[in-house]
């Protein structure tokens, strides 16, 4: 790191240095939550059937086994939302009277070693009463369904309704009505690391540290101490090395309040390390919807009216903090996508059933709603007899600021021409030639497009728009140069694998004309930073980095200040570079460290016209700013087998000034992976019953590297100057556009059958089923 | 993920071996040899053996080698072992090729080949290639040793003809003469995953036609099987497209599939006809 920094300039923002997380991480060094001893080790006795009355827990004798019982004095999880329609339902830490999935915490095991507390799990004993349970939303919204909670009548928990003014008029305009149902089958986000946390109680301050792998350390301190009713400053949360989320791990885990509430009862250290098969049936679930679509078109194929069906299957409970109500509201919102569209209706549907609860996964609603959207377009461009490039052309929106006809406002972006770029990268004439010559010798490829949008580091206003009871969105950073001029980045943001420690450095290197090794980013304990939000939501580099940039101007002020002090020069005239600050147009100059040093031990020399030490705040809470991106894939279906082979993957993308281009590459790769198993490979399976048939990694198929093509990365730069640092976020990009690029490109491919698929995953099941009832010979 | 508890015993000669299977067998006792199928069984408390008998520490049971026409696999002969190919000719090549949709490297380095036949997982590679190829099954328990044809031995779903005290001790493969075409395809959702069906076939060409056809189909049903009505198909007929489609189909006519998650009854039928047609074409090649 010793290539030269300019005042203010962009020396180290853009350059695709090595990531400071890795050779940590790399060598075996990394801290997980498993790795912390404990005195004692916890089990979960989760619930067999999906619902029913607990009639007895016959628990083994002399074994420590903790139920609701015992837990009377906690308040239940119930998250708030103020609009829609939304029903409350509380979740009991662990299950009280009645159990609502299969997988549902009903006691916690507490022994000196993990297999100790499987075997008191083993031997502890539940009788419930089974009812009817619902699996399927449909069924759940049947006449007469078994209600999940009684106070949620039809099983709705939510009901998002829009209708534009005149959608009316727009749709009876249309030369043509064309109409899509798309299904999308259940997920989980799967991350390296399944749940982890290990409280420790202190006997000297009396406090309990839960360190656990979070995304959101702040908001599970203040969401723990709520219910179980302890000042949060008798809790501190810290989130070590953590191995991935995308989602599923920014909620709040009512394991985690049972593992505090034993510490401080035991006081004593308590760990429980989630399983895989846990993780499978009892984390958090996701993508469960049915998405109907018809859209209305005009003779030369621009989109005038949209109208829209979903039915989100939420589970049995509702996530803290989002609610949810997440996944069927911003479908809502976002559905119109990257098109220009006037006229839309949507009626958007949370629905409950006896099944694993959902949270947010990479993308939340917009892997589906896209996947819709797109397979729309690509049946309109057949109806129409043209292109999906084309089709797309004609519709995308080109005009900035662009006000969305559900009143989001799309700062500039690069739709047009990342389509574009994806096309020709693509070669679609070319590929066109080679599609009928292998048809010809009964080989069927296909072409898929994607065009999205994907909307980023949003703040308040965004947040408040849904009604929440937490209204989540800004960013604090506190930014330290201690007296030897290393500085300190204090975030409330958390990162698990999206290199935030090494892009926030490179961003505060160029405010301060130092190299980015002496930038210490902190974050991931609540001890250590200031309150924030943590990572998600394509966030953290928008908000969080915009905050380091902002706090890291005020010490750059400071730090000239001092040295206009110490050399005797007007403030305006000193530059920071190098890890020096020069007098412009002189031969003047002092190391940082040594204003740094001045700052703590030489404050008398400023005469009171600088405040001694230098530790800056700053806050950043944004509108919100729309990366978009386009993916194009070319796959291969084996009509005798119905696998799906993908031959090559392009992204073309815009998610403005690309801080560190490895780690964006990064980010888009692991998220076109996830979207490819979305598309091809994961589904989470339950049987009539309620069961989950798919609890080991035999049955939950992620894709392997086998599985992944080479990702062909085009990348273009709007800078308009939306966000602080003129970046966008893009973590979940690629799992948003990949299934909908994949489907396309398989429906391609089967066209000469007469037959589509409008399910994800895709499965070769699926595409023999469909090949079965194909009417037509190919040709 | 804690296996429930168990005595492990790790005896050093097979006699020792053999007295504790005779002791434990009946009181639920398991034998280890790679532990790549019991060990995640055990740790999701699926299988939860009262005893433990670790073959590894039992010396001589690694044994690889020819005898007459015949190729003896001894029970701790790791599936990497057949990564290149442990005899000249056909047989040699076959089980190189096979064995390399057999899970994962770092699975093959563990696994046992025998340690597959005792689990009789139906979608074994290895118990298809013990059915197609008419391997015998040596088992020895204090009470003797016994030989078993391989057809005799896979009674169903992970069930086999071994006794609670038996050791699968060896198995034996008849070495394919060298003119023998061979041709193995499986289908499997990802790379390494169980194969939801897989056929492995063999013929001979005699004056241009094919002689002493053999087609087994494994992963399909509960246990492999050779297609006695698709090898009557090919018999005697040439080796095109046209016989082998009509093989084929005579395979998944015969099937009797299983169903699970990623295949349904419909599904195996149309897998059991594409991996047949394509294994014969690999046979051609």
């Amino acid at each position: 790191m010793s290539a030269p920094t300019k005042d203010s300039g962009l020396a180290w923002v853009g350059r695709a240095i090595r990531r400071v997380e890795d050779p940590a991480l790399l060598a075996g060094h990394g801290r997980f939550t498993a790795d912390l001893p404990a005195a004692l080790r916890v089990r979960f006795v989760r619930s067999p059937v999906a619902a029913g009355r607990i009639e007895r827990i016959a628990i083994p004798e002399g074994a420590n086994v903790v139920t609701a019982a015992d837990l009377a004095a906690l308040k239940p999880i119930m998250p708030a939302l103020h609009k829609f329609g939304y029903v409350p339902i509380a979740q009991p830490v662990l299950a009280s009277g009645c159990v609502r999935f299969v997988g549902e915490p009903i006691a916690a095991a507490v022994a000196a070693s993990e297999a100790q507390a499987e075997d008191i799990a083993d031997a502890v004993s539940v009788d419930i009463a089974a009812s009817a349970a619902v699996i399927d939303a449909g069924a759940a919204l049947a006449d007469g369904a078994p209600l999940v909670h009684a106070q949620a009548a039809g099983n709705l928990v939510v009901e998002g309704k829009v209708e534009t003014a005149g959608f009316a008029a727009a749709q009876g305009a249309a030369h043509r009505l064309i109409a899509i149902e798309l299904r999308s089958r259940r997920q989980n986000a799967t991350p390296l690391e399944a749940r982890a946390g290990h409280a420790a109680f202190d006997p000297v301050s009396g406090r309990v540290t839960l360190t656990c792998a979070t995304q959101m350390p702040h908001l599970l301190r203040t969401a723990i101490a709520d219910l179980i009713g302890m000042p949060e400053g008798e809790l501190r949360v810290v989130a070590p090395d953590v191995g991935g989320g995308f989602g599923q791990k920014m909620s709040l885990v009512p394991e985690y309040v049972v593992l505090v509430w034993l510490a401080r009862k035991l006081k004593s250290s308590v760990a429980w390390t989630e399983d895989r098969r846990e993780n499978l049936i009892a984390s958090f679930h996701s993508r469960d919807q049915s998405v109907r679509l018809q859209g209305a078109f005009a003779a030369d194929a621009k989109l005038l009216a949209l109208s829209a069906e979903v039915v989100a299957n939420v589970g049995a409970y509702s996530c803290y903090p989002t609610t949810c109500a997440v996944e069927p509201l911003m479908a809502m919102a976002e559905l119109p996508g990257p098109y220009d569209v006037r006229a839309y209706a949507c009626v958007a549907r949370g629905v409950l059933t006896n099944t694993c609860p959902m949270a947010p996964y990479r993308g939340v609603s917009r892997p589906v709603i896209t996947t819709a959207l797109e397979r729309l377009m690509d049946a309109a461009a057949a109806e129409f007899g043209m292109e999906p490039v084309e089709i797309r052309r004609r519709n995308l929106i080109e005009k900035f600021p662009y006000t969305s006809v559900t009143g989001l406002i799309f700062d500039a972006g690069s739709y047009q021409q990342t389509l574009e770029i994806a096309a020709a990268a693509i070669d679609v004439p070319a590929f066109r030639r080679r599609q009928q010559q292998a048809r010809s010798q009964r080989r069927y490829l296909g072409i898929g497009f994607a065009a999205f949008s994907e909307r980023t580091g949003y703040g308040t206003p965004a947040f408040a728009a849904r009604g929440m009871g937490v209204t989540l969105g800004w960013e604090t950073v506190e930014l330290a140069m201690d007296p030897s001029g290393w500085v300190e980045v204090r975030i409330g943001a958390s990162p698990h694998g999206q290199g935030l420690r090494t892009t926030i450095a490179q961003l505060v290197a160029d405010e301060l004309g130092l190299a980015p090794d002496r930038i210490k980013v902190v974050h991931g304990d609540t001890d250590r930073t200031p309150y924030g939000w943590g990572t998600f939501a394509s966030r953290s580099l928008v908000i969080a980095g915009g905050a380091s940039v902002l706090a890291a101007r005020k010490v750059r002020a400071k730090l000239k200040k001092i040295a206009s002090h110490l050399m005797e020069a007007a403030a305006d005239d000193i530059v920071l570079t190098d890890g020096v600050a020069r007098v412009a147009g002189t031969d003047r100059a002092l190391p940082i460290e040594t204003l740094a040093r001045a700052a703590y031990h030489q404050v008398h020399l400023f005469k009171g016209e600088i405040d001694p030490a230098i530790c800056e705040t700053a806050t950043y809470d944004p509108p919100g700013t729309f990366s978009n991106a386009c993916h194009a894939c070319i796959v291969e279906v084996d009509p005798e087998t119905g696998r799906v082979t993908i031959a090559r993957f392009v992204v073309a993308e815009d998610a403005g000034r690309l801080v560190n281009p490895m780690i964006v590459d990064g980010q888009i790769v692991g998220g076109v992976a996830q979207g490819i198993g979305n598309a091809l490979l994961e589904e989470i399976v339950y049987d009539e019953g309620g069961n989950i048939l798919t609890a080991t990694l035999a049955d939950f198929l992620p894709p392997t590297s086998r599985e992944m093509p080479p990702i062909e990365l085009l990348h273009l730069e709007t800078l308009d100057g939306t966000t602080i640092t003129q970046a966008k976020g893009l973590g979940e990009g690629g799992a948003i556009g990949a299934p909908a690029a994949v489907l396309n490109g398989i429906n391609d491919a089967l066209a000469p059958f007469g037959v589509t698929i409008e399910e994800i995953p895709a499965t070769p099941r699926r595409i023999r089923a469909a090949l079965r009832q194909a009417t037509k010979k190919p040709r | 993920v804690k296996p429930a508890p168990f005595v492990y015993h790790a005896p050093k000669t097979l006699g020792d071996a053999l007295a504790n299977l005779a002791e434990f067998g009946p009181q639920d006792g398991r034998v280890l040899a790679g532990g790549q199928s019991l060990i995640p069984m055990m740790a999701f408390r699926m299988a939860r053996p009262a005893h433990l008998i670790d073959i590894n520490t039992v010396a001589g049971l690694d044994r690889l080698a020819v005898e007459g026409d015949m190729l003896s696999v001894g029970a701790c002969v790791r599936h990497a072992a057949f990564h290149r190919p442990v005899v000249e000719g056909p047989t040699g090549t076959l089980l190189s090729r096979v064995v390399r949709d057999i899970a994962h490297y770092p699975i093959r380095l563990r696994g046992t080949f025998c340690g597959s036949l005792a689990h009789a997982d139906p979608a074994s590679e290895w118990c298809l290639a013990a059915v197609t190829l008419g391997a015998e099954i040596i088992a020895m328990s204090r009470r003797g040793r016994r030989v078993m044809a391989a057809d005799d031995f896979f009674e169903g779903m992970m069930a086999t003809a071994l006794a609670e005290d038996e050791l699968l001790l060896e198995a034996r493969l008849p070495l394919l003469s060298p003119e023998t075409h061979f041709g193995f395809y499986e289908f499997s959702r990802r790379a390494g995953d169980y194969a939801l069906a897989m056929a492995l076939v063999t013929f001979r060409l005699q004056d241009g036609v094919i002689v002493a056809p053999r087609i087994g189909i494994g992963g399909a049903e509960a246990r492999p099987r050779r297609m006695a009505a698709a090898e009557a198909v090919l018999a005697g007929r040439r080796p095109d497209t046209e016989s082998f489609r009509a093989a084929a189909e005579a395979a998944a006519d015969a099937v009797e599939p299983m169903e699970d998650i990623h295949a349904d009854a419909e599904f195996r039928f149309d897998l059991v006809r594409a991996v047949t047609r394509r294994a014969l074409e690999r046979a051609r090649a």
